[in-house]
């Protein structure tokens, strides 16, 4: 009988094949650590943000008079009203924890050299449109927080030459933050954005299952193949992977959980202190910080001692991620079996991001903005280093066949 | 079907002229999805002058007004501020308000049409977050500058006439709105004599 529907449904629409081809049998490197939880826990996080989002739109108020209020009614008012947006709070913290540990996965085994750079391009495209995703998200809540962050990010735009003052007007829709900001900003978070991040999700996992997954000791599992064409160091996706991403959901969701049930406000800075005031036009807050996610960027923002440098250093902090596949010109990708520099480069690029994470988020004083210059060198560092050095790098001998 | 030979020309020409033409309608319906973005007709009309009474304002006191959902400030300036200005030209980056950043009339030492009230649109030039009017512990900031104006985000500077100092991030004096004097003790914010 199911036989008999399957292959009905076969017969109109490539169904099983799809299956095997993407989960079934589909070919992955045997080796995975726990870094290669983070990829599916972002899948998890999405589907989180996808459901709780709808279903906060169906009590939040999109305008400047009723957006405030409107929260608090879903926070006291609606049955599990609390519940649904503590998870959608948390979820955008988490998603960009989960993100950041992928993408550093991505680093420091070689994910995004050849023939992965299209898989990296489509990633890198997915943090953009997420961090403006959580940018827009973050001033729904219309608090005081919301108003002045959005404020000074949508002012960073008037540092453009020429057209900056005419592009911010265009943005915002009025001559400050306002009601039409905030509007527009509802309708690109819930609709247009998460359409784009679906879209890029899908093209980034088409990416990754057309040239295979990479593994920790970066080399390509196809090279050794059996006489039926399956390689010698795969495993189907499913059961061995499946199973095991339930293990990494199952650590993940304790530390969620924990999270959203007992710290939802993360200590200030998931949700920060000032946001639980409404939003005042005429009085900005005695320290404004963005949320943690975009403190490294902030911090470099903050660094530089001109306002279009400022700009376009912060930029550029994110625009030079794209083209980190060809900054590495090693063919070597895993840093298992590459250089003592490059080990100690991804090392001191870690520590800068986030010690200028740390920067970003508290009050700059004199001594912390040299600090934040030091650091912001060191991050730009880590690219123009890699440059130099990988092009004849010392790396150790790539074994033919994966090591446990 | 007809075995006449294939014109690759005429084919080719067909094609590009048929991009073109629906490249050109595709453009044209963008035009209204770009100028919907555009400030309202009524956020426009919001843009209306208001009117402050400014006789009740103490020396060396500032009160907020509301313009275009913007702060504006009216300060009331002690003889002992004026005469401070000129000594710190040193440490700003535009003393002479060379910068378009007001009206004509305000173009001056003092930054306003009368010496003792200071109007300004109450926004860093940085980022647009409103500095905090430090009336008394400015110095703190600037040796020697007993009040000014703070900028709690990125800590940029300005002097009792809206003037920036060196070495912050804001580059621009603070903007004075246009504005005009109706008597002695009523100022209208919004529009000046050249446009009423």
């Amino acid at each position: 009988m199911v036989k008999n529907i399957v292959s009905w449904i076969d017969e109109r629409i490539p169904m099983t094949a799809t299956y095997n081809r993407h989960v079934g049998q589909y070919a992955t490197p045997s080796n995975f650590n726990f870094w290669y939880f983070f990829g599916s826990l972002a899948m998890l996080v999405l589907v989180n943000q996808l459901l709780t989002g709808i279903w906060l739109t169906m009590n939040y108020v999109p305008t400047a008079e009723g957006a405030f209020a409107s929260i608090e009614y879903i926070m006291r008012d609606v049955e599990y009203g609390w519940l649904l947006r503590y998870m959608h709070s948390t979820g955008a913290s988490a998603f960009f924890v989960v993100i950041y540990l992928h993408m550093f996965r991505g680093l420091i085994y070689g994910s995004y050299q050849k023939p992965r750079e299209l898989l990296w391009l489509f990633g890198m495209l997915i943090f953009l449109v997420l961090m403006a995703e959580a940018f827009m998200g973050y001033l729904l809540p219309w608090g005081q927080m919301s108003y002045w962050g959005a404020q000074v990010i949508i002012s960073l735009f008037g540092a453009i030459p020429v057209i900056g003052d005419d592009l911010t007007l265009w943005i915002r829709g009025d001559f400050v933050v306002s009601g039409a900001t905030l509007n527009r900003f509802f309708a690109l978070h819930v609709i247009a954005l998460p359409l784009v991040l679906v879209v890029l999700v899908f093209l980034h996992l088409i990416a990754l299952h057309e040239v295979g997954s990479n593994n920790p000791d970066g080399i390509e599992i196809k090279k050794n193949k059996d006489e039926n064409g399956w390689p010698k160091d795969g495993i189907p996706f499913h059961p061995y992977y499946t199973v095991k991403d339930i293990m990494g959901v199952a650590g993940f969701l304790i530390v969620f959980c924990y999270v959203l049930f007992f710290m939802p406000e993360g200590g200030g800075y998931f949700l920060e202190k000032p946001n639980f005031e409404a939003a005042n036009p005429m009085k900005t807050p005695e320290h404004i910080a963005p949320v943690w996610y975009f403190t490294p960027f902030y911090a470099i923002l903050r660094a530089i001692p001109d306002k279009l440098m400022g700009v376009i250093g912060m930029g550029l902090a994110i625009g030079v991620l794209f083209i980190l596949p060809w900054l590495d010109r090693c063919n070597v990708k895993s840093i298992r079996y590459r250089s003592l520099t490059h080990k100690l480069n991804i090392s001191q690029f870690a520590v800068s991001f986030l010690v200028l994470g740390y920067l970003g988020a508290v009050p700059a004083t004199p001594a912390l903005t040299i600090a934040a210059r030091i650091f912001t060198i060191t991050y730009f560092g880590f690219f123009l280093f890699l440059w130099i050095y990988s092009k004849n790098e010392k790396t150790k001998p790539v074994p033919e066949r994966l090591t446990h | 079907m007809s075995n006449a030979p294939v014109d690759t020309g005429r084919r080719r020409f067909l094609t590009a002229a048929t991009a073109v033409v629906g490249g050109a309608g595709a453009a044209a319906v963008a035009v209204p999805f770009i100028k919907s973005w555009n400030p309202s007709a009524k956020a426009k009309a919001a843009g209306a002058p208001v009117e402050v009474n400014i006789s009740k304002v103490e020396p060396g006191q500032l009160i907020r007004v509301e313009w275009r959902g913007k702060p504006v400030w009216v300060v009331r300036r002690t003889q002992e501020i004026l005469d401070g200005l000129p000594a710190i030209d040193g440490q700003l980056r535009d003393p002479d308000s060379v910068e378009p950043q007001q009206p004509a009339y305000a173009q001056n030492t003092v930054r306003s049409i009368k010496a003792e009230f200071f109007i300004a649109v109450g926004l860093c030039t940085h980022l647009g977050c409103s500095p905090t009017y430090l009336p008394d512990t400015f110095g703190e900031q600037v040796e020697g500058v007993a009040s000014g104006f703070f900028c709690p985000c990125h800590g940029s500077k300005f002097d009792m006439a809206g003037r920036v100092f060196q070495g912050v991030p804001a580059p621009l004096n603070l903007v004075i709105p246009p504005h005009q004097y109706l008597d002695d003790s009523t100022v209208l914010i919004g529009v000046d004599k050249g446009a009423a």
